[in-house]
């Protein structure tokens, strides 16, 4: 199962019951649907499945103007124009007449929806909202043709819904949304509903055009760092820069007699300087004189953390999957393979550094922040403050990238800290070298792998065991029970090819004082790159060509087997390429997508890696909005190519080696590589697709590294030192 | 002291101390929020402004070092043809992802448009490769710098 079928479990009331949707009169005389969308929720989880806790609204106002307020956040992935369509669809409205409203919706008539809980992650928006916002749209088309039908005196079944009114073709009458909201407010909810044939479809398939980018280039949309409380002051930090460290001593002499400074904040583990502008705090920040107690962690490395994953992977870990039996069909293989794979911490390194301004009164506290997980946000703040959650208001905004680092919410709890001692509305911005060094990393994994081969270099048995950190034990723990979670093995244990032995297992190792997060792709981030390389490496072994080899592993998967064909074709695999260039290929089935990748590269004597052009093909289901498909996948793939050839955290005495982007490298324009996408159409549930192209990406780039050099890329990110041709 | 500048052709008169960066004066002294931080060592680009039309990074331009020179930003850059025509593409390519970068995108592809109306792919590259897109827009972007190239002028 994977983490987004998991969560949806946890937190789902069953949409086809009633209960997910209610129907009433909004206060200003419209008709108001209120639904509850599924939706990853520990806090909830507890809540009675009777209970109807709404985290949606349909209102349709009397002007005809339909107003939808979600959960789901914009963070660059096209929610706030896909989720509408769903709606526009089955509603028979045009996208133009839908509006969003921006989360978190703060009238009284809402209550608070935020209660329920808000996460945005794990490539679910579409995946949970298709079914019920599909089915909403449908209920609220159903009510309004019965009032109109009411109305008129006809039979409902007389009537259609077409362009926001109703018709009855048979009189030729016809009356708008609005005029017919407030009795179909007062009309009977449909206990079943008919959703529109996908061959009817007028907006979903279609290209629709972002709602959100009018605002993204002309400076007038405002991120969570933009807000400007009346009398807001600016303050930055720096925290210990040994994990779990404390602030010894503080000389702030000189830092108190810099223009613009305003105060000192001194936390137990943090210090912030309060100013008038964030260029005064800065130059407050780089005057102090901060004496540390590095603590327990002090003389922390990345190798030490290697050693201890390492020594997991010789002992048995939790065993995530077993078919057949691998041990014995190895005892009997002709032909045994053996290999380490090792991924490296990685921070998210969003573009817009980490920030959070309060304003903490004596019996409240108001938050402004970029949140990929709103209700996390009020809960943990209304800790930091001494407070009860419904004393935290939380305005959400727009994100400057999340990738899994705004699921969390110790940017909120550290400026809440700050707040606490300070006198009226304070932002506090993270620098990017704090942004880097007190991130929640991607794991370190260390991956044992080995495989026997038949006499025709069938893999007959599979036998992988690794060890690193389980994010979900930590965000989300009822998700952990028996040394396993749905998310750290996602992309191991369901792999797309036939394999009759076939057996994994995991071994949880948290690493000394760090916090580990999701991080774009997540479990699958690493576990493709492992698998897919050693499917490589089993080709190899075997002398066949590597997507002929994955081919012949198919037959069960016909949708897999489609996008490596369409891959192949597209690239043009097989064809020669110059001497020092090469192709390789990667396939992939996670977070209900399939895809398949083919990498083109180049490496240089020196052993520098271009990548120079990237095929990707793609089964996610049926597309929404297509324009968005083809951007997240671009996206994913660059950040993936990011990743690959320069993401690594390590440590050294205690500390992140990393700092800014000069030391932490990011992909640009001028090594961007050229990506054809190509969507396989599909009338098959939408899968997710913000993530797909990272995992995909980096197992296709090793292995045309292999395909360029011969030199399998067993640690990521690639090490040009092991490329250089002597 | 009191500096004044001139930003979109508005004049301002701001007390700060000579050393402090542009991109705080006008994000946090004057509110002009459309121009991003992003690494404040000019290795991202997201602060991108124009003075006397080029691209310069805001975060590491003194106030003092601005004397009678003018500023543009993404709040004004649609004023200029360069600037309209880079807009236009940005929205009819949808480059935008998060959107967090694109106003210093948007500053450096507008001076590069105003001084090359016709650049080659390698001059894209270099006027470009200072602007980091964590969402990798890359792709989107040279289209649509190309876009704006061929739409007259």
């Amino acid at each position: 199962m994977t983490l987004g079928n998991f969560v949806s479990n946890m937190s789902q009331r069953d949409p086809s019951r009633r209960g997910f949707l209610r129907a009433s009169l909004a206060a200003s005389g419209g008709f108001l649907l209120s639904l509850s969308l599924p939706f990853p929720s520990p806090e909830s989880e507890a809540a009675s499945a009777e209970s109807f806790e709404p985290n949606a609204f349909i209102r349709i106002g009397g002007d005809g103007q339909i107003v939808l307020t979600m959960p789901y956040v914009e963070m660059g992935q096209g929610t706030y124009t896909s989720i509408p369509m769903l709606i526009a669809e089955e509603l028979e409205v045009g996208l133009n007449q839908i509006r969003l409203e921006h989360a978190p919706p703060n009238e009284k008539v809402y209550m608070n929806p935020l209660l329920g809980v808000q996460a945005t992650g794990n490539s679910n928006a579409i995946r949970g909202a298709w079914q019920p916002l599909r089915k909403a749209g449908a209920t609220a088309r159903a009510m309004l043709i019965a009032a109109a039908a009411k109305r008129w005196n006809v039979d409902p079944s007389s009537c259609r819904a077409e362009n926001g009114e109703v018709r009855h073709q048979a009189s030729g009458r016809s009356l708008g949304y609005g005029a017919l909201a407030p009795d179909a407010a007062r009309m009977q909810v449909p206990e079943a509903v008919t959703l529109k044939n996908p061959a009817d479809f007028k907006l979903i398939g279609t290209p629709a055009k972002r709602l959100d980018t009018p605002a993204k280039i002309n400076g007038t949309a405002v991120y969570g760092i933009d807000v400007r409380p009346l009398g807001v002051k600016i303050a930055t930090l720096a925290q210990s820069p040994v994990f779990g460290g404390r602030v010894k001593r503080v000389d702030d002499t000189a830092a108190k007699a810099i223009n613009g400074v305003r105060q000192i904040v001194q936390l137990d583990d943090a210090v912030a300087v309060v100013a008038d502008h964030m260029g005064a705090a800065k130059k407050g920040l780089g005057a102090l004189k901060i004496e540390w107690d590095d603590g327990p962690h002090a003389s922390l490395s990345t190798s030490d953390i290697a050693r201890e994953l390492e020594g997991a992977t010789t002992k048995p870990g939790a065993v995530a999957q077993s078919i057949g039996d691998a041990d014995k069909a190895m005892a009997g293989a002709a032909t045994k393979v053996e290999a380490i794979y090792q991924a490296p911490f990685l921070a998210h390194a969003t573009m817009e550094p980490m920030n959070c301004t309060v304003h903490f009164r004596k019996d409240e506290c108001e938050i402004w922040i970029g949140s990929q997980a709103v209700a996390r946000v009020q809960a943990m703040a209304a800790k930091a403050a001494g407070l009860p959650p419904e004393k935290v208001i939380v305005h959400n905004h727009l994100i400057g990238g999340g990738f899994g680092r705004r699921l969390e919410a110790d940017g909120a709890v550290r400026a809440v800290e700050i707040a606490k001692q300070v006198d009226g509305p304070v932002k506090v911005v993270w620098t990017r070298e704090e942004d880097v060094q007190h991130d929640a990393y991607r794991p370190y994994w260390f991956d044992r792998i080995s495989a026997g081969l038949d006499e025709q270099g069938k893999p007959i048995a599979w036998n992988h065991r690794f060890a690193g950190s389980s994010v979900i034990a930590r965000w989300l723990p009822p998700g952990f029970a028996n040394g396993l979670d749905p998310d750290s093995t996602e992309g191991a244990i369901d792999l797309v090819y036939d394999l009759p032995n076939f057996h994994v297992e995991y071994a949880r190792v948290e690493p000394p004082g760090i916090t580990t997060g999701f991080w774009r792709s997540v479990g699958p981030s690493h576990n493709v790159f492992v698998t897919e390389s050693f499917i490589d490496e089993l080709a190899v072994a075997a002398k066949q060509d590597a997507v002929a080899y994955r081919r012949m592993l198919l037959d069960k998967s016909p949708r897999a087997k489609a996008v490596l064909d369409l891959a192949a074709e597209k690239a043009g695999w097989g064809r020669d390429l110059p001497k020092g260039s090469g192709r390789g290929v990667s396939l992939q089935f996670v977070f209900g997508s399939y895809m398949a990748q083919v990498a083109e590269v180049e490496v240089s004597k020196e052993g520098a890696v271009r990548v120079r052009r990237v095929v990707c093909a793609m089964d996610c289901g049926t597309v929404v909005n297509p324009n968005t498909v083809e951007a997240q996948i671009q996206s994913g793939i660059n950040f993936g190519v990011t990743a690959t050839l320069y993401g690594e955290i390590t440590l050294k005495n205690g500390r992140v080696e990393q700092g800014n982007f000069d030391t932490y490298q990011m992909l640009r324009m001028n090594e961007a590589p050229a990506i054809e996408v190509h969507v396989v159409r599909s009338m098959e549930p939408p899968g997710g697709m913000g993530e797909t192209g990272t995992s995909a990406i980096v197992p296709a780039i090793a292995n045309a590294v292999y395909a360029a050099t011969g030199k399998r890329l067993r640690k990521m990110p690639i090490d040009s030192a092991l490329l250089k041709q002597a | 002291m009191a500096f004044e500048i001139t930003i979109n052709e508005g004049r301002h008169s701001i007390d700060v101390d000579g050393d402090t960066p542009l991109l705080w004066v006008l994000r946090d002294v004057l509110g002009m929020t459309g121009t991003k931080f992003g690494c404040g060592m000019a290795l991202c680009g997201a602060c991108t402004v124009h003075i006397n039309g080029d691209a310069v990074r805001s975060c590491i331009t003194s106030i003092d070092s601005i004397g009678d020179s003018k500023v543009t930003t993404i709040e004004a850059v649609g004023k200029t043809p360069a600037g309209q025509k880079i807009q236009t593409a940005w929205l009819d390519l949808e480059v935008p992802q998060c959107g967090y970068c694109q106003s210093g995108q948007i500053m450096s592809a507008a001076a590069l448009l105003a001084s090359n109306p016709h650049p080659t792919e390698s001059d894209i590259d270099d006027a470009m490769s200072g602007n980091i897109c964590r969402c990798g827009t890359y792709v989107r972007i040279r289209e649509a710098i190309k876009q704006a190239a061929q739409s007259g002028g």
